[in-house]
């Protein structure tokens, strides 16, 4: 794992001492609410309908199990005990006091943490592949690439006020595990035939009210030319970005309004430009972050064998673990989605004891998953019987990766400030309708997503199944969506007519997965069927009117 | 309201009032301009020698374009004034410094010693601009 040097250090802590400043001054009415704003936001505070609520940035979704630890302890001393893990594989905690937020954010530097652009028009906290590192099927580890781009992003000073917030995701395997497509910049890492390695920019996705998918803006671009490429980027788009309305403001109604061709030439200009000016580390500096990220030291002899006699650890085995690199190895995926739970949320003594676990039993590293799970990426097969038992003992040990009760949701009206409606209750009476375990399992992958406004935090057009939560008339209604999708098929969902109330919703889903059952063939899955098939005979069984009795 | 101008260059400033961006093409002897957020900074390139003062205007601290106009210039090798003007705020000097400004005329004024704090923010910097401030990156590899 990356670990700061003094001057890493030193930039968090002038972070601290400045927020510090600016809450005071907030605190004495010298500086109104309107101008606080800003400032509070770019380091992740919110003011949600009950309580400021802080986002902390998770960088590339990578922690320590020190890290980790803290994160739990400021649930405890500052939170009412849980924290939230988000689709950008950060953690907000939900009931915080704006005069605690300096002191949180100076525990977070002691763990080389910070909050740092988790929020506002700026450039945002970079995701990643939650396997990075780990994954069979890995080209090229993206963490020190995403790690360079944390500190180039970190307070850039051209572009802390652009048209609207900007994210970037990075991946470095050919399967997508982080929705790269969908970010206003997603970054492959790819090599070419001659084995050179290769940044491929794609620019302008997103989701939100008018979702896309983006188009192919670099093919190949040289690694040593990445942050000079993205400058590219960022300027054009902080230039002529529209500022008329927020709705429109993001890159990808810039990139469709010009059409891909033009953003690309006016990029390739701003690129030859930016070029002579020797903004990019050098080799060395790339080589010095590669250090922090060397394979462990796994065990070359570790074995693979797997005594699976407990069915239900066999189960777990079977829906949550995934194929390391490293034979012996494999990587563990901790559901955060109990039956009736909160999808993303964990107590303190759980966040510790998945500290613990990861320092025990996965050479101290985590990582947070843009669905809301945890993953140990380095576990021997040998420890997976233990590591398993101690999940089970803290409610931790849901074998759900990726079936129908793994839902992504957003906080919703339970809790933000911008929602039309709840998106908790809908999830957990979802996950309740499909508890047995075996039916889920029947049903096989699908990624249900849930949004509570159109904002789509809760990636509803990239679910299988997507919900939408809207305000009716002062109802909560609910619009049902297939056909979404967000890896290397990205797919943007359909709506399938009129809408629904909080039950309602739930019954259609329900409805849906007996149609895919009935017409699936072998090997499908719902979403193959629904692209098979269409949406009528999905349409016809959600909305076919009940037939009275006789 | 006192117009204040907190001026960090060691030449005169300078008095001719600045043109707007359209009357600036006109005037071939004019030696200040003034550019709006939608404007264009690179049309004013080949005029850099005759200028000795460009005003960026912020209508609003939340429009950022006037942060790449700023470059852009510098970068292109404009050594004159660079004054930000209107809606600059105490929190946003430090990073129009970063720009390339080395004078600022907020609407609101800013005390001196304030101003002076939040330029020393951040005792090192992550980026290579126009500042001269070497990024974290050259020092940890300038051995």
């Amino acid at each position: 794992m990356y670990q700061y040097d003094k001057y890493d250090q030193s930039m968090v802590d002038a972070r601290v001492a400045e927020f510090r400043d600016q809450v005071q001054r907030r605190l004495a009415g010298e500086i109104t609410e309107d101008q606080f704003k800003p400032l509070r936001l770019k380091n992740g505070l919110y003011l949600q309908l009950h309580a400021y609520m802080l986002r902390v940035a998770v960088p590339y979704g990578t922690l320590s199990s020190r890290q980790m630890r803290l994160l739990g302890d400021i649930a405890d001393k500052y939170d009412r005990g849980y924290g939230h893990f988000t689709t950008r594989q950060n953690i907000q905690y939900n009931w915080i006091k704006l005069e605690d937020a300096p002191d949180i954010l100076a525990d977070l530097a002691s763990v080389e943490m910070h909050a740092i652009q988790t929020s506002g028009n700026c450039i945002r906290n970079t995701t990643s592949d939650q396997f990075a590192g780990a994954a069979a099927d890995e080209l090229v580890d993206p963490r020190p690439y995403a790690e360079l781009l944390r500190q180039w992003s970190t307070f850039h000073p051209e572009f802390d006020y652009l048209p609207r917030k900007f994210k970037i995701a990075m991946i470095g395997s050919e399967t997508d595990r982080a929705a790269m497509k969908l970010h206003d910049i997603g970054i492959q890492l790819v090599k070419n035939d001659a084995g050179e390695i290769g940044c491929k920019f794609y620019v302008g996705g997103g989701m939100g009210r008018t979702p896309m998918i983006a188009p192919v803006i670099g093919d190949f671009v040289p690694p040593l030319q990445m942050i000079s490429y993205l400058e590219a980027c960022l300027r054009v788009y902080n230039r002529y970005g529209r500022r008329d309305n927020k709705y429109k403001a993001r890159i990808k109604i810039l990139v469709h309004e010009i059409g891909a061709d033009e953003y690309r030439r006016q990029v390739e200009e701003e690129f030859a430009h930016i070029l002579t000016l020797g903004l990019e580390p050098p080799a060395a500096e790339l080589e010095r972050i590669k250090g922090f990220f060397e394979q462990p030291g796994f065990d070359a002899n570790a074995s693979e064998d797997l005594d699976l006699s407990d069915p239900d650890f066999a189960l777990w085995v079977d829906q949550n673990t995934h194929a390391h690199k490293q034979a012996g190895y494999t990587i563990v995926n901790i559901s955060l989605k109990p039956t009736g739970g909160i999808p993303g949320d964990a107590s303190a003594d759980q966040i510790r004891l998945m500290a613990d676990l990861a320092l025990e039993y996965s050479f101290d590293e985590l990582r947070v998953t843009h669905a809301q799970n945890i993953v140990l990426p380095h576990v021997r097969k040998a420890d997976l019987y233990t590591i398993w038992q101690k999940l089970d003992e803290a409610g931790l040990a849901n074998a759900n990766l990726d079936l129908i009760s793994d839902i992504i949701a957003c906080p919703g009206l339970d809790y933000c400030a911008l929602a039309n409606a709840r998106s908790i209750p809908v999830a957990q009476k979802i996950s309740e309708r499909f508890a047995d375990l075996g039916r889920q399992r029947e049903l096989g992958e699908l990624k249900l997503k849930i949004s509570g406004c159109i904002n789509a935090c809760g990636h509803h057009h990239a679910g299988h199944i997507g919900i939408l939560g809207v305000d009716r008339k002062g109802v909560e209604n609910y619009q049902l969506s297939f056909g979404g999708s967000e890896g290397a098929d990205t797919s943007l969902g359909t709506i399938t007519g009129p809408g629904f109330n909080e039950d309602g919703v739930v019954d259609a889903v329900e409805k849906a997965t007996d149609v895919y059952l009935a017409q699936r063939t072998e090997g499908e899955r719902f979403l193959d069927t629904y692209r098979r098939i269409g949406m009528a005979p999905f349409k016809e069984a959600i909305y076919a009117k009940e037939t009275v009795n006789g | 309201m006192v117009e204040q101008t907190l001026r960090y260059r060691n030449d005169e400033p300078v008095n001719d009032p600045a043109v707007t961006f359209a009357a600036f093409a006109d005037q071939s002897n004019a030696t200040a301009v003034r550019i709006e957020p939608g404007e264009d900074a690179r049309v004013l390139l080949p005029h850099l020698d005759r200028l000795a003062l460009v005003e960026v205007n912020f209508p609003t601290y939340g429009d950022g374009r006037g942060y790449s106009a700023a470059r852009i210039l510098r970068e292109h090798g404009y050594a004159g004034e660079l004054r930000a003007v209107g809606d600059v705020l105490l929190d946003q000097l430090s990073h129009m410094r970063r720009c390339g400004f080395d004078s600022f005329a907020p609407q609101q004024p800013i005390a001196a010693e304030a101003a002076e704090k939040a330029f020393a923010t951040w005792p090192d910097v992550y980026q290579k601009t126009v500042d001269g401030r070497p990024a974290i990156w050259a020092k940890r590899h300038s051995a």
